[in-house]
């Protein structure tokens, strides 16, 4: 290879040009190839994995849904859109479908709630304003049951509880339910701290309310808190004068429910397990101290009780143990009368610590024991008497009150109920003795006393009459004299009269003779001697150093 | 036709880039073009199946770049994710079907075209096919030629989201498939790149 070649090399002699080392680049190239299926299938593989469930829902109405637009939401975040919107096979429902994204499968549970969110302006709130402009969206809250469920039959209006806040649900137990909507607010001292999320009959004619009171307001609900019914406005005029109560301007609006603790020393008022209250009336029942079961007691009053309502309080010495419960007609064969039989609900547990004792005796809350302890009372003088309660309105109510001088009465214990022995309201004692004061003044002689009344008055008149000609001229004499004499008076007392001038001479000559007895009494008193010596002549008077030299020797 | 010879037979080489006719007995051992000092090949190394990896990645990316979404558009109307596939029936049923159609050869046909221009001549390449050379060299500087103009898609959707941003009122982002689009017209472009057209023209040996 020393000589450098002039001509160009044959073929052949040229030596292989080394490209061993590039054979790899072109196996380089094929990476891109692969990288490329490589990320093609991971993209297929994430999007098979996000793929979500896919589900249907049933409304009665398909309004405002759109394929491919309209969003499921939980919690107002996107977790699915509707793929299809058909009509089911009996044409009664619209069957909507949607995809979900992978992590909403968790949320769809057999009592997953799914339901339309539109506008809607009720008097509680307003809700879904926001799907004014961005078309309705469907709702979704999930449930608690342990089964999957692709199938779901959507609710036409949405839950009171959408988002499931923290919180607890409580059952209420009522007889009615009272003005009650669901979504209606529950006061805790006049704090909302849930809402009525669901109303329910039961079998049985009675009302379960539920409700759900958020975190942390829920610590407030306790065994003893007693639930009431703050429905609208409570305008109460009973025996007691007139109640206005009310817990708020939407609770008047649409119902609502208020809770607090009961009475402390109550027993829990709970209806069955935990989470279960029975709900009140109103504040005030709620708030009464537990009753224990009521006894029903029997009245006949011989007299007619207008102003006895059904519901008015009975009361044992001042304090309301219970309540009527039906003012009836009754017949008695014997004198052939109409007594008015009243039938009244008391408690006998708010008889205090005197039924206890008593009834201690008699170990059981039996209906021998209240006979037996009612027979007690009534042989010390226990009547029922109908009283007014308010001489304004007129109400009745009826008070069992111990009337010793009442005559005794035999009383029947195996009465069921038991019939207490009543007296005379006083209400009617009082509109006897009104009467028989109407009746005293019907029988004073008024005609007889105005008549004589008159008579005076004539008489009068003319002896008036008679002084005003005979006596009156007489007195004008006299005054016209006595005017006369005083004028004479007047002119002697003048300053100028000569009376007066030598009134007052005379008075300065004594007084000139007063100052002279003055001085001789003076001169008298420093010399009493001079009564017998007479006066001596007027000293001059020295001065001290010449005095006490003069008198010295 | 059947006469030519070959440049080969010649010894003769051409560069690629300026056009340079080269005896290749007087090549460097660094084999470059003695005037423009560019690699100089009697015929690209590999080059078919450089073409082909190229070409395969290209129909690889071609899937996700349609099916994935290109746009996200949101605004009070609700939120929209677009697929080219998507926005060009949107077009179609709006009624700006000439849009519509513009898209549809840019995006969707182009690529397309050039899958199967660029398969077809690598096909004939290795079969040595000598059937319609020159109609297949015309094809093939077409394909170089259209390469860019797929780019359409990736501009427009650069536009709007640089443009549509009015937070709420409506606001457009690009979404991974344009990422993929985009690979497909790179990746297609270097395929074509990589094909060796000489090639065409070789007698089997």
């Amino acid at each position: 290879m020393s000589a450098a070649p002039t001509t160009p090399p044959s073929e052949g002699e040229l030596p292989t040009p080394a490209l061993q080392n590039r054979r790899w680049m072109p196996r380089l190239v094929w990476v891109v190839p692969i990288a490329a299926a490589v990320i093609g299938i991971s993209l297929l593989v994430s999007n098979w994995e996000n793929e979500g469930p896919r589900i249907t829902i049933s409304f009665l109405s398909g309004e405002g849904l759109q394929v491919g637009k309209t969003l499921v939401k939980y919690r107002d975040v996107t977790v699915g859109r509707v793929s299809a919107v058909s009509l089911s096979a009996d044409h009664e429902t619209v069957v909507v479908s949607a995809n979900l994204s992978k992590e909403a499968a968790g949320l769809l549970k057999e009592d997953t709630q799914f339901w339309i969110v539109r506008p809607r302006f009720g008097v509680g709130s307003v809700s879904g304003l926001d799907t004014l402009l961005s078309g309705v969206y469907i709702g979704m809250k999930t449930g608690t049951a342990a089964r999957r469920e692709r199938q779901f039959a959507g609710l036409e209006n949405p839950p009171a509880l959408a988002h499931g806040p923290r919180g607890r649900e409580l059952q209420l137990h009522a007889a009615r339910a009272g003005s009650l909507n669901i979504g209606a607010p529950v006061y805790f001292r006049q704090f909302q701290v849930g809402r009525v999320i669901d109303e329910n009959l039961l079998p049985d004619g009675s009302t379960r309310v539920s409700v759900f009171v958020e975190a942390p307001y829920d610590g407030f609900v306790k065994p003893v808190t007693r639930f009431w019914n703050a429905s609208g406005i409570d305008v109460k005029l009973g025996a007691d004068g007139l109640k206005v109560q009310t817990e708020s301007l939407a609770a008047l609006l649409v119902g609502g429910l208020a809770f607090d603790d009961g009475p402390t020393e109550a027993v829990p008022a709970t209806a069955g397990g935990a989470g279960q209250f029975t709900l009140y009336k109103n504040e005030t029942e709620a708030m009464a101290a537990p009753d224990g079961e009521p006894q029903y007691v029997l009245m006949r009053f011989a007299q007619a009780l207008r102003g006895l309502q059904v519901g008015a309080p009975v009361e044992f010495v001042g304090v309301n143990i219970g309540s009527v419960i039906a003012v009836n007609l009754g017949y008695e064969r014997g004198d052939k009368s109409f007594p008015v039989v009243v039938t009244a609900k008391v408690y006998p547990r708010r008889m205090g610590d005197a039924y206890a004792v008593l009834t201690a005796q008699g170990k059981t809350e039996s209906h021998e024991t209240l006979a037996a302890f009612v027979g007690t009372l009534v042989e010390r003088g226990l009547r029922a008497q109908p009283r007014s309660a308010s001489l304004l309105t007129g109400k009745l109510y009826i008070a069992l009150d111990f009337l010793p001088a009442s005559p005794r009465v035999a009383f029947d214990s195996s009465n069921r109920p038991l019939e207490l022995p009543t007296v005379k309201g006083t209400s009617q004692e009082l509109e006897a003795s009104v009467d028989r004061l109407v009746q005293k003044l019907n029988d004073l002689p008024l005609e007889q006393i105005a008549a004589d009344f008159h008579t005076d008055l004539t008489d009068l008149h003319e002896t008036l009459s008679e002084l005003h000609t005979r006596a009156l001229p007489n007195a004008e004499d006299t005054l016209s004299a006595l005017h006369r004499t005083l004028d004479s008076a007047g002119r002697t007392l003048e300053v100028e009269s000569p009376l007066q001038r030598g009134l007052s001479e005379t008075l300065s000559e004594s007084r000139r003779t007063l100052q002279a007895v003055r001085e001789l009494a003076d001169y008298l008193d420093r010399h009493p001697d001079a009564l017998l010596r007479g006066r001596r002549p007027q000293k001059m008077p020295q001065r001290p150093a010449a005095s006490s030299s003069d008198t010295n020797p | 036709m059947t006469a030519l010879k070959q440049s080969l037979e010649l010894g003769l080489i051409r560069c690629r880039t300026c056009g340079l006719a080269v005896f290749r007995a007087y090549l460097g051992v660094d084999r470059r073009c003695p005037r423009c000092r560019s690699r100089i090949e009697h015929r690209t190394p590999f080059s078919t199946e450089t073409t082909l990896a190229w070409l395969i990645a290209g129909i690889v990316f071609y899937i996700p770049a349609n099916l994935l979404p290109v746009m996200h558009t949101s605004g009070l109307l609700g939120e929209e994710d677009s697929t080219i596939l998507g926005g060009i029936l949107g077009f179609w049923r709006s009624g700006d079907w000439d849009i519509a159609v513009l898209i549809f050869i840019a995006s969707i046909a182009v690529p397309f075209t050039k899958f199967i221009a660029i398969g077809l001549l690598l096909l004939t390449v290795r079969k040595n096919s000598r059937w319609q050379q020159h109609q297949r060299t015309v094809l093939y500087r077409i394909v170089e030629f259209i390469g860019y103009w797929s780019m359409l898609d990736v501009i427009v959707v650069a536009l709007t989201s640089a443009l549509m941003q009015f937070q709420v009122l409506g606001a457009a982002e690009p979404r991974a498939g344009i990422a993929f689009f985009c690979a497909v017209v790179v990746v297609t472009m270097l395929s074509a790149l990589s094909f060796d057209p000489r090639l065409i023209w070789d007698r089997p040996a």
